[in-house]
C-alpha cells in the first residue's frame, strides 16, 4: 500500500446550549461554540487562521464575523456556502482538503441560528425559479418535500410506518443519555403511531425538533492533533455528490428520477473508496435524520443494510445502544435538536474521541457521517488514528 | 417569515405565483386552460419545470408545447397541518406528484379522494383564482 497522503483530523467540538428562545444574537452562540471548539481543542484563539459555514437565506453569520468577534489576527481561509443541512461533512471535507494543501493550519466549521425563534428552515420561502410552482399550492415546507420521497421509497421497498416510528423510538433511547437532547422522553413504537399526521406519512415525532444554537468543531492536521488535548478523530475520507438534475433550488425535487434514493447511494463508493475501507467496515454511523425517513434511505444508500431491510434492521434493534451499528448515538436531529446536521458531525467526533460518556459505543474506530436528505449531501468517515 | 402566534390579513391569502422571464409561458397557458411545457429541440424530451436549457442533453432553449393534462401518480402527500396561514381552512389537502405520458412530472394539488394509489391515472382541471389559474387534478369521473 503506498503512504497515505496528508491527513486532516478533527481535534475538538464546542457547543451552546440548546434552547427555543436563545434572547442572543446568532453570532454571540457562534462565538460561544467557536470559543469552546478551540479551547476543547487545546489552541490558542489567534492559530485559527480558517472558517468555514453555511446559511440559508441569510440565518446565519459570515465567516469574517466570527473572525472579527474572535479577535483574530488574520483568516488564510474563509468559506461561506449557501446550504443547509447538506453542508457539515463537505465543510469539514473541504476544511481537511485547505489544510492538507498547506492553505490553513486550523479551521473552525460551525453552524448558528436561531432556527427556533427566529427564521425557520422548515417553512422559509427558499429563493429560485422552483417556489412559484410549490408556494402557491400550499407545498411549502421542507418537510413535504421529504415526506413526498419517504412515500415513494416506503411503497417501493415495501416498509411502512412502523419503520418511520422504530427510528424514532430508537433514537429516544440514545437520547435519554444526552443531556443536550430536547426530546429525552422515552417514545414506543405504539405510542408513536397513534399520534396524528402532521404531513402524511409523517406525524410530529418523525420530525426534527427546531432549536436556537451553534456548534463547531476545529479541524487541523493530523500530525499536530496529535500532540493536543484529545485522541484525534481522523478525517479518513469525505465526499459530496449531487446527482444529475438536482433542480433549480434546495426544494425543487421535480427532475430527480429516483425518490426512493437520495445522495447517499450515490457517493458511497467514492466515500469508502477514499477512505479505503468498506459498508462493512463501519461501526457506528451518524446519519442526518430531519425527518425519519432519511436514516433509512441512509441506511440502504450507505450499503449498511440491504435495499428494503433498513426498517427490519432498526426494528431488532440493531441501531440500539445494545445493537451492532449504533445510529444517531445523540439521539439525532430528531431528540436533540435540528442544527442542521453540524451537531451529528460533533457528536460523530465525541464518539470517535471516545468521549460519549454514558453514551460512549464500544467499538468507535469507523464512524460514517451524513449531511443531507434529498437531492444533494456529503459525508465522511472519521477514523480513530490507527 | 410564518408563525401561527400573529397572521397579517395579507397572510390569509395566497400568494400568486411569481412568474420570470422563463416561466411566463406556462402561466399564461393555464390562463388559456392550456397545459404547455417545454420540448427540447435536440433530445426532444419534455421538461417541467421551465428552464432556459434542456436538464438532460443541455441543448439551449426549448419549444413550448401543449399537453393532455393527463398522467399517474407517482408519489404524494397528505398535508394535516398547514404551514401557511392561507392553507388553514383547507386541511386536509393533497399534494401529488404526477407524471405525464410524455415523460414529465408535475406537482399539483390533487382532489381529495381515498384511496390514492401510485400509479392511478389523474386528469387535471383549471382552477381559477383572482390573478392566476391553477392545474389541479382528480381521478377521472
Amino acid at each position: 500500500m503506498t503512504p497515505r497522503a496528508a491527513q486532516a483530523a478533527i481535534a475538538g467540538v464546542g457547543y451552546t446550549p440548546f434552547t427555543r428562545r436563545s434572547g442572543r444574537s446568532v453570532l454571540d452562540q457562534a462565538l460561544e461554540a467557536c470559543r469552546n471548539a478551540v479551547a476543547d481543542a487545546g489552541i490558542e484563539t489567534a492559530q485559527v487562521d480558517g472558517i468555514a459555514s453555511f446559511m440559508l437565506m441569510h440565518d446565519s453569520v459570515p465567516a469574517v464575523a466570527v473572525a472579527t468577534g474572535l479577535a483574530l489576527p488574520g483568516l488564510r481561509y474563509g468559506l461561506d456556502v449557501q446550504l443547509g443541512g447538506q453542508a457539515p461533512c463537505y465543510l469539514v471535507g473541504e476544511a481537511a482538503t485547505a489544510i492538507n494543501a498547506g492553505h490553513a493550519d486550523h479551521v473552525l466549521v460551525f453552524r448558528a441560528l436561531n432556527g427556533r425563534s427566529g427564521p425557520r428552515v422548515g417553512t422559509m420561502p427558499f429563493a429560485g425559479a422552483g417556489g412559484q410552482y410549490r408556494y402557491p399550492i400550499g407545498y411549502d415546507a421542507y418537510l413535504m418535500y421529504v415526506a413526498m420521497w419517504a412515500r415513494r421509497f416506503l411503497l417501493e421497498t415495501a416498509q411502512g410506518e412502523a419503520d418511520l416510528a422504530a427510528v424514532a423510538s430508537t433514537q429516544r433511547h440514545w437520547a435519554a443519555q444526552n443531556e443536550r437532547a430536547l426530546k429525552r422522553d422515552p417514545l414506543s413504537v405504539a405510542e408513536h403511531l397513534a399520534a396524528p399526521f402532521v404531513v402524511e406519512p409523517f406525524r410530529a415525532d418523525d420530525c426534527t425538533v427546531e432549536v436556537d444554537g451553534a456548534c463547531a468543531v476545529l479541524v487541523t492536521s493530523l500530525e499536530r492533533a496529535r500532540d493536543l488535548r484529545h485522541p484525534p478523530a481522523v478525517v479518513a475520507a469525505s465526499a459530496y455528490r449531487a446527482g444529475p438534475r438536482p433542480g433549480l433550488d434546495i426544494g425543487d425535487h421535480l427532475l430527480w428520477s429516483d425518490y426512493t434514493r437520495n445522495y447517499t447511494s450515490l457517493l458511497r463508493d467514492e466515500l469508502f473508496h477514499r477512505a479505503e475501507l468498506g459498508p462493512s467496515d463501519v461501526q457506528l454511523a451518524e446519519i442526518y435524520d430531519c425527518f425519519t425517513s432519511t436514516v433509512l434511505m441512509g441506511l440502504e444508500g450507505l450499503g449498511l443494510c440491504e435495499r428494503g431491510t433498513a426498517g427490519a434492521f432498526v426494528r431488532a434493534g440493531s441501531t440500539s445502544p445494545a445493537g451492532s451499528l449504533p445510529v444517531n448515538t445523540h439521539g439525532g436531529l430528531l431528540a436533540e435538536g435540528y442544527l442542521h446536521g453540524m451537531n451529528t458531525v460533533t457528536e460523530a467526533v465525541l464518539q470517535v474521541q471516545g468521549r460519549g460518556g454514558t453514551r460512549q459505543v464500544a467499538n468507535h474506530d469507523v464512524c460514517v457521517a451524513t449531511s443531507g436528505a434529498l437531492m444533494d449531501g456529503s459525508a465522511l468517515v472519521l477514523t480513530t488514528d490507527r | 417569515m410564518t408563525t401561527f402566534d400573529s397572521v397579517s390579513p395579507e397572510e390569509m391569502v395566497v400568494a400568486p405565483p411569481v412568474a420570470d422571464v422563463d416561466s411566463q409561458f406556462y402561466w399564461d397557458g393555464l390562463r388559456a386552460r392550456r397545459l404547455l411545457v417545454q420540448r427540447c429541440a435536440e433530445c426532444e424530451r419534455h421538461r417541467f419545470p421551465p428552464m432556459p436549457a434542456c436538464p438532460s442533453c443541455a441543448a439551449p432553449g426549448g419549444e413550448a408545447v401543449e399537453l393532455e393534462p393527463r398522467g399517474t401518480i407517482y408519489s404524494w402527500i397528505v398535508v394535516h397541518q398547514a404551514f401557511a396561514p392561507a392553507f388553514r381552512g383547507e386541511v386536509p389537502y393533497v399534494i401529488a406528484v404526477v407524471e405525464l405520458a410524455e415523460g414529465c412530472r408535475l406537482l399539483t394539488r390533487l382532489e381529495h379522494q381515498e384511496p390514492i394509489e401510485a400509479g392511478q391515472t389523474v386528469v387535471g382541471h383549471y382552477h381559477d383564482h383572482g390573478s392566476w389559474t391553477e392545474l389541479r387534478f382528480g381521478v377521472e369521473a
